[in-house]
């Protein structure tokens, strides 16, 4: 029993950061806000350049094979950076469900590759999403008819976007005609490839909610600590004080959650809808919780587009309602434990 | 990450499992803030003493099992989980024990370890005083080196010590330089509750229990060897014990487990009264996943802590979690128990209702006692992340 990171996944962890806070900085953000996609072909080559596309790539498939447990840590860098791109969607998300495929499957290993070297986005359009994220600038995307799962591409679908308020997030509804070509697959298979990939979008977004609540609560740490009022810092002033302090204890118990649940989902695990949706709630609170809080000690100046605050903000709001919203996941815990027989209480935490 | 249990931690847990099984009492012991029902807590204290499962954590030569932290928290799981009664002698053996293996010289280790891992002594905890309580620095209780340098001279009171009343020691700070003032000049001194010159008075809590006490101290004679850490040096002592107090040792999950666990069978049984009011529902699943998330959190630093890392401020997030936990989870029991929620007789209806009252009671002090909450945040704001004083 040991429910802590190894001191290589932790040192990839502080790579990643390094990594984004050069090169998805505040300022980059906004600029590729302003752009027609919303994406930087540039930060994308330099996100493969780094590896990071083929994290959950399999080994032999020119990755990395890394599971669910490292990406819990690196979705929250992903998250502390807000970073404009689908890296997670496409490294993880998608790759995950590609990986998921029978081996021989028309195409599987050729994704995977291109996944790994960078060269393909992939948008994925899971039933409980509404929108697509990110389908304009997909090559491919992976889209629900039922139980089945079609991979289709970009040429053969009809996009309408749809502006988020995170204007990094471009959602779109898209028009696409079911074929036999695209099928890749159905049933028993498909019902199964969807309901994880949920977990792996569900899990993705819990930790990048998590990162982004740590960047508002340092935000606004920073902002407490030199805006002065009275003659003091405002930080200095208990009710300012206290709002932090709730937001760091959020923080604090949305972490281990969050890692359960990526445990749960790399073995397997029968438990683990409930744990990744125990995550997704966590985290959302957790975010929403840094946001409200956050907005408060910046006073009017958190009500501005100049603060970098917003972006932070904007990003927690939308992503708490992708990949299932909050009724979603509560309905999910709901089933795991209001159900006779549940394994509940002292000795069931990680065994079922 | 590994999340699996060893089979020496499986091992473990059967035993324990077992043990309780062929051990717990029938029938529940009576409350431990009355003297009966603190004495027959104190003789299950011992017959856990016996089978070697009161303090596990601590190493053999002092009456412990030397398990480490993973198998202290299949312990807790264990014992809370089959509804266990509740430690008696939690301020010993989870406060000051702890403090004493650190700070305590090898004597005062062999002299009081044993003897309170067995609870044949029960110890208070001394540090608030009528004008010093959530400023604890404010403390002006004395104690003051004879001039043959053997013992202090103790003058002064303590309040609000937990079942002070039958306990037989306390261990408290006391100001030792007498032109000191603040967190300087105090020193950490274990008291027999037998010596002369001391007095104790009883104050009956919200349940009409004595279970706490104003302790007087008229010109009490304390053996210098009675001192824990240095002359002087009581805050710094003191500081770790309120460290293990509000970090894991005094709060281990599995209560609240127990409890979220109750809470789910509770509202299964009235759901359909419960269900009347859809926050009740809320609040249920919350106390599943907020005991849940609190476990996580136990066995993440117990993991780092395996691996050499320590716990500083932090600690005080544990604190308001669980107090706020357990408030909120027996606030939602009284409101699925609705009109029986008040009743404390023989009514049928009232023996399930009258556990969770006497909780909900307790749960009220929670956010006060081991540091208030408001001082807490404090702590988080000012330690945790630097904001200015
Ligand atoms: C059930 C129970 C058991 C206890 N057991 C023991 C024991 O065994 N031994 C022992 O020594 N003590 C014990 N205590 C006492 C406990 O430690 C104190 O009650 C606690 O430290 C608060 O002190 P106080 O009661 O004097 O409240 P006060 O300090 O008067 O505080 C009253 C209110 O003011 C707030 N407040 C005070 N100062 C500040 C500040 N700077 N910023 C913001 N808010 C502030 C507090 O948070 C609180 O809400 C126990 C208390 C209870 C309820």
């Amino acid at each position: 029993m040991d429910f802590t990171f190894t001191d290589d996944q932790l040192a990839f962890r502080e790579a990643v950061s390094r990594f984004l806070m050069t090169e998805a900085a505040p300022e980059m953000l906004r600029e590729i806000w302003d752009t027609d996609i919303g994406r930087s072909p540039e930060l994308r080559k330099s996100l493969a350049e780094q590896g990071l596309t083929a994290l959950s790539v399999p080994e032999n498939c020119c990755g990395l094979g890394m599971d669910d447990v490292a990406w819990a840590l690196m979705t929250q860098e992903l998250g502390y950076y807000a970073i404009p791109d689908s890296l997670a969607d496409v490294a993880y998300v998608a790759a995950g469900l590609i990986t998921a495929l029978p081996a021989g499957t028309a195409e599987r290993e050729a994704w995977l590759v291109r996944i790994a070297e960078g060269s393909i986005r992939i948008a994925v359009g899971h039933p409980v999403n509404p929108l697509v994220a990110d389908a304009n600038p997909a090559d491919l995307l992976l889209l629900a008819h039922g139980d089945e799962v079609h991979a289709v591409p970009r040429a053969q679908v009809e996009i309408e976007a749809n502006a988020s308020i995170d204007l990094s997030r471009r959602l779109a509804r898209v028009r696409w005609t079911p074929a036999t070509a695209s099928l890749i697959a159905d049933g028993e298979a498909g019902r199964a490839l969807w309901a994880q990939t949920l977990n792996r979008g569900a899990l993705s977004t819990a930790g990048q909610l998590l990162g982004l609540a740590q960047r508002m609560l340092d935000l606004s740490v920073d902002y407490v600590a030199q805006r002065k009022q009275f003659g003091k810092p405002i930080g200095s002033f208990q009710a300012v004080k206290h709002h932090l302090a709730d937001v760091a204890t959020k923080i604090e118990f949305a972490k281990p959650v969050l890692y359960r649940a990526a445990y749960a989902l790399a073995h397997g695990e029968a438990g683990a809808d409930a744990r990744v949706s125990h995550a997704k709630l966590a985290c959302g609170e957790a975010a929403w919780l840094a946001a409200r809080h956050g907005i408060q000690v910046h006073g009017a100046m958190g009500y501005t587009w100049e603060v970098d605050l917003q972006m932070f903000m904007k990003r927690a709001w939308a992503l708490d309602a992708s990949w299932g919203d909050r009724g979603f996941h509560k309905s999910r815990v709901a089933d795991a434990i209001l159900v006779e027989g549940a394994a509940l209480g002292p000795g069931h935490t990680f065994e079922e | 990450m590994d999340l699996a249990y060893t089979p020496r931690q499986k091992a473990f847990r059967e035993e324990v499992r077992a043990w309780l099984a062929a051990n717990l009492p029938r029938e529940s012991l009576a409350s431990y803030d009355t003297r009966e029902g603190f004495e027959q807590h104190r003789e299950w204290e011992r017959k856990l003493f016996d089978a070697r499962l009161s303090m596990v954590i601590w190493p053999e030569a002092l009456g412990g099992r030397g398990c480490d932290l993973i198998e202290w928290l299949i312990f807790e799981e264990e014992y809370y989980g089959a509804g266990a009664p509740m430690r008696v002698n939690q301020n010993g053996q989870l406060l000051l024990g702890p403090t004493l293996i650190e700070f305590g010289t090898e004597a005062q280790k062999a002299r009081f370890l044993p003897r309170m891992a067995s609870s044949e002594d029960m110890w208070a905890q001394g540090w608030s005083e009528p004008n010093a309580g959530s400023d604890m620095a404010a403390i002006t209780s004395k104690a003051i080196l004879s001039a043959d340098g053997s013992h202090y001279v103790v003058n002064g009171q303590k309040t609000w010590s937990t079942r002070a009343s039958f306990a037989d020691w306390l261990f408290g700070l006391f100001r030792s330089d007498p032109g000191s003032s603040r967190h300087h000049g105090l020193s950490y001194l274990a008291v027999p509750l037998d010596a002369p010159g001391v007095t104790i008075r009883p104050i009956q809590a919200l349940n009409g229990k004595q279970a706490f006490a104003e302790i007087f101290f008229d010109d009490v004679k304390v053996p210098v060897e009675n001192r824990i850490g240095d002359e002087g040096q009581g805050w710094h002592v003191a500081m770790a014990t309120a460290g293990f107090e509000r970090g894991l040792l005094l709060r281990s999950p599995a209560r609240f487990q127990y409890t979220a666990r109750k809470l789910v069978e509770l509202y299964k049984a009235h759901r359909e009264v419960a269900d009347r009011d859809p926050s009740i529902r809320d609040a249920v699943i919350e106390a599943w996943t907020g005991t849940e998330a609190y476990a996580l959190s136990a066995y993440h630093t117990v993991g780092r802590l395996a691996k050499g890392a320590r716990i500083g401020a932090e600690a005080s997030t544990n604190k308001i979690y669980w107090s706020e936990l357990d408030l909120k989870m027996h606030e939602t029991a009284m409101r699925i128990l609705g009109p029986f929620a008040e009743l404390t007789g023989d009514a049928p209806e009232a023996v399930e209702a009258a556990r969770w009252l006497d909780g909900f009671l307790f749960a009220q002090a929670g956010p006060i006692y081991a540091g208030t909450n408001e001082i807490q945040r404090n702590i988080i704001a000012e330690r945790m992340l630097g904001l200015p004083k």
